[in-house]
């Protein structure tokens, strides 16, 4: 069975820009799929080409097996929801959400009972008659959903929908795009550059960059398995080290020396043989930091270093730790508060231990990708 | 209350140049509708009900109703042109909408009197525009480009062009073009998403546009007495008879004063509805 969606070595250039660079993706049908990516990766390029709103230079769109790729936005079955909402101000709500109806000349008790389905699934029922000014941002973002959803478009396209919006209500939001999704069972294609709306939200992920696709999967998969160093660096922190592979040990594991940190083990995950040079993807969170020192298993790395930073965060505790010549980010979780608990300080001799099976070896590393590399920003 | 006061203040010079050019003039046009003529021309002394009287003049309906359809069709016809060019011109880069708006503009930089010699010459009788049409034959030998209705709209749309375009552009230059997509997006073709959803958005410049270029049509007098004829003259052209050939100032003064009142009860009405409506959607506004 083809895909419900299908981009086909799709480019797209804005004068000598590539915004869009042969990408191609397959979207099943009733999956949410994230395009993510910072901004200026074709992210929105590649979703306004599925609405219709730019043709690509090269390459096919197909929807069901059918090329659209030459078809005017109003002859597309897909409809968008706008970053920036784009309802018509001097419409009502209830006008606003049946004016795709209109547009195809539906029945007017069919349109009545459409519109009225959709304001009670969005929960508008009440601002029916409001204009778009005289409600909030977050219901505005819900009218956006309705009018789109009201169409049955075969993939529904959302352009950066809460990115106008404050943190709890884009989180609040989030939920309810879900069970939206679960409710009316349309695809979705999400566009963000929040990586953690991406996580919550999507079945499965292309993470984009300068035009490219770098890797598609489920959240899970990108988050632990990352393809390149700049998904790696992009979703979630994480910490690069670069290694030169050692000797061989039993199973898929290998011993590998850093230059100024030491001799650690590496789960072999890729084909790698010694003497080759390996780039190492350790989470933070993996990372565990204790002033003793740990009982280490031979598939255990343990390395001493000095606390450099400490950054308290309420449900967890982040640490950069000099160890040799690298300094590296350790996050500890806190399970439970004990009063007389010591945790390490700024200036503490502190033992770091992390698992063979938590680092990653990643494909392509490119050393530019490591400036991603930045404290969360905590909104 | 200070700064009640300084509002007062602030709004005291515009206010007295109202009263003193708009207001007054005015109100000596009213004040002289009510005094006799005299034979010799000038005003006389008391009060007189004749020249008000002398409205009721059996011509008068047909050339209101000239007026007005000469009007109308100007403002349609400019609205026509301007809306286009508003939209093209907002979407363009700021550089090339500067140049494009001096280029609107450009025509102002020249007496508009001269610009309708240049149109009479434009359309005379001998001229190349009249010959060329004659010789492809769609123009008779004994019909004329100039003196008609026709030409009074024709010059009309050109001087009142630029009115129309300049509010048309300021309200386009705000839209939020977007809009447009998303009515794309929702089924519309071109032309459907213009229409229900441009055409809204701008509508604060459409009102703005009619009434600047209807108004002073109504009171077109300079384009019908140049480029006009009989079937196109206007009740501007008629004030002007009244005060300069019949030395009649009274009616002058009568016909102005009922060609204003025309103008400004429908104004003032409509906005004392928009006030009453908008106090009461008052409460539902928060």
């Amino acid at each position: 069975m083809p895909p419900l969606l299908r981009f086909e070595n799709v480019t797209k250039r804005f004068g000598s820009f590539t915004a869009v660079d042969a990408v191609t993706i397959e979207i099943e049908k009733g999956e949410v799929f994230s395009l993510l990516g910072p901004s200026g990766c074709g992210k929105t390029t590649l979703l306004r080409m599925c609405a219709g709103f730019e043709t690509p230079d090269a390459g096919r769109i197909l929807l069901e097996g059918r090329d659209i790729t030459g078809l005017p936005p109003d002859e597309r079955p897909v409809n968008t929801v706008f970053q920036s909402y784009a309802l018509f101000p001097h419409l009502s709500i209830r006008d606003n959400i049946a004016f795709g109806l209109r547009i195809a000349k539906r029945p007017k008790n069919e349109i009545r009972n459409q519109v009225d389905r959709m304001l009670d699934l969005v929960d508008l029922t009440p601002h029916a008659d409001k204009k778009p000014a005289q409600v909030s941002g977050g219901q505005k973002q819900r009218v956006a959903i309705a009018r789109a959803l009201v169409n049955k478009p075969r993939v529904l396209l959302l352009d950066e929908p809460l990115a106008a919006l404050d943190l709890k209500l884009r989180q609040r939001l989030l939920v309810e795009l879900d069970a939206i999704h679960d409710e009316v069972g349309i695809t979705f294609i999400y566009v963000t550059h929040d990586q953690g709306e991406a996580m919550s939200i999507s079945d499965r992920i292309a993470v984009m960059h300068c035009g490219k696709v770098e890797q598609i999967g489920r959240p899970a998969e990108i988050y632990e398995a990352p393809r390149t160093s700049f998904v790696a660096a992009f979703i979630g922190d994480t910490n690069f080290l670069d290694a030169t592979v050692g000797m061989p040990l039993e199973g898929e594991f290998s011993r590998a020396c850093v230059d100024g940190l030491g001799e650690i083990v590496i789960d072999r995950d890729k084909p790698v043989h010694p003497g080759d040079l390996v780039h190492l993807s350790l989470r933070p969170e993996k990372i565990l930091v204790s002033r003793e020192q740990p009982s280490a298993g031979p598939l255990d790395n343990a390395v001493q270093g000095i606390v450099e930073d400490v950054i308290y965060f309420g449900a967890r505790t982040r640490y950069w730790v000099r160890c040799g010549e690298w300094r590296l980010c350790a996050e500890i979780q806190h399970r439970k508060f004990l009063l007389d608990e010591q945790p390490p300080v700024w200036g503490d001799k502190v033992w770091i231990r992390w698992h063979a099976n938590d680092g990653y070896l990643l494909e392509q590393y490119h050393s530019e990708d490591e400036t991603l590399l930045t404290l969360p920003d905590e909104d | 209350m200070q700064k009640r006061r300084a509002e007062i203040l602030l709004t005291l010079p515009s206010l007295a140049w109202l009263v003193a050019f708009v207001l007054v003039p005015l109100l000596i046009v009213f004040f002289i509708a009510f005094k006799p003529s005299l034979p010799q021309g000038g005003i006389g002394e008391g009060w007189s009900t004749a020249a008000v009287r002398a409205l009721a003049n059996p011509s008068y309906p047909e050339l209101a109703w000239r007026t007005f359809w000469i009007s109308a069709l100007t403002t349609v016809l400019c609205l026509v042109l301007a809306l286009p060019v508003a939209f093209y011109m907002a979407r363009l880069a700021h550089a090339w909408r500067a140049r494009l708006l001096l280029l609107v503009i450009v025509p102002f930089w020249t007496n508009f009197v001269i610009r309708v010699f240049a149109w009479q010459q434009i359309l005379h009788a001998e001229g190349m525009l009249a010959q060329c049409l004659r010789a492809i034959h769609l123009l008779g030998p004994a019909d004329s480009l100039l003196y008609n209705a026709g030409a009074v709209v024709l010059v009309s749309v050109y001087t009142f062009l630029p009115f129309a375009i300049l509010p048309l552009f300021a309200a386009a230059e705000k839209f939020d073009f977007g809009l447009l997509d998303a009515a794309r997006d929702l089924g519309a073709k071109p032309l459907r998403a213009f229409v229900s959803v441009f055409l809204p958005g701008v509508r604060q410049g459409i009102v703005t546009a009619v009434f600047v270029v209807f108004i002073p049509m109504l009171g077109s007098y300079v384009i019908p007495d140049m480029v006009g004829g009989t079937d196109s003259e206007m009740l501007g052209n008629k004030i002007a008879q009244r005060n300069f050939n019949d030395r009649n100032i009274p009616q002058a003064a009568a016909l102005s004063g009922a060609l204003t009142l025309a103008v400004l009860i429908p104004i003032l009405l409509r906005r004392r509805r928009c006030n009453s409506s908008d106090s009461t959607m008052k409460p539902s506004t928060r």
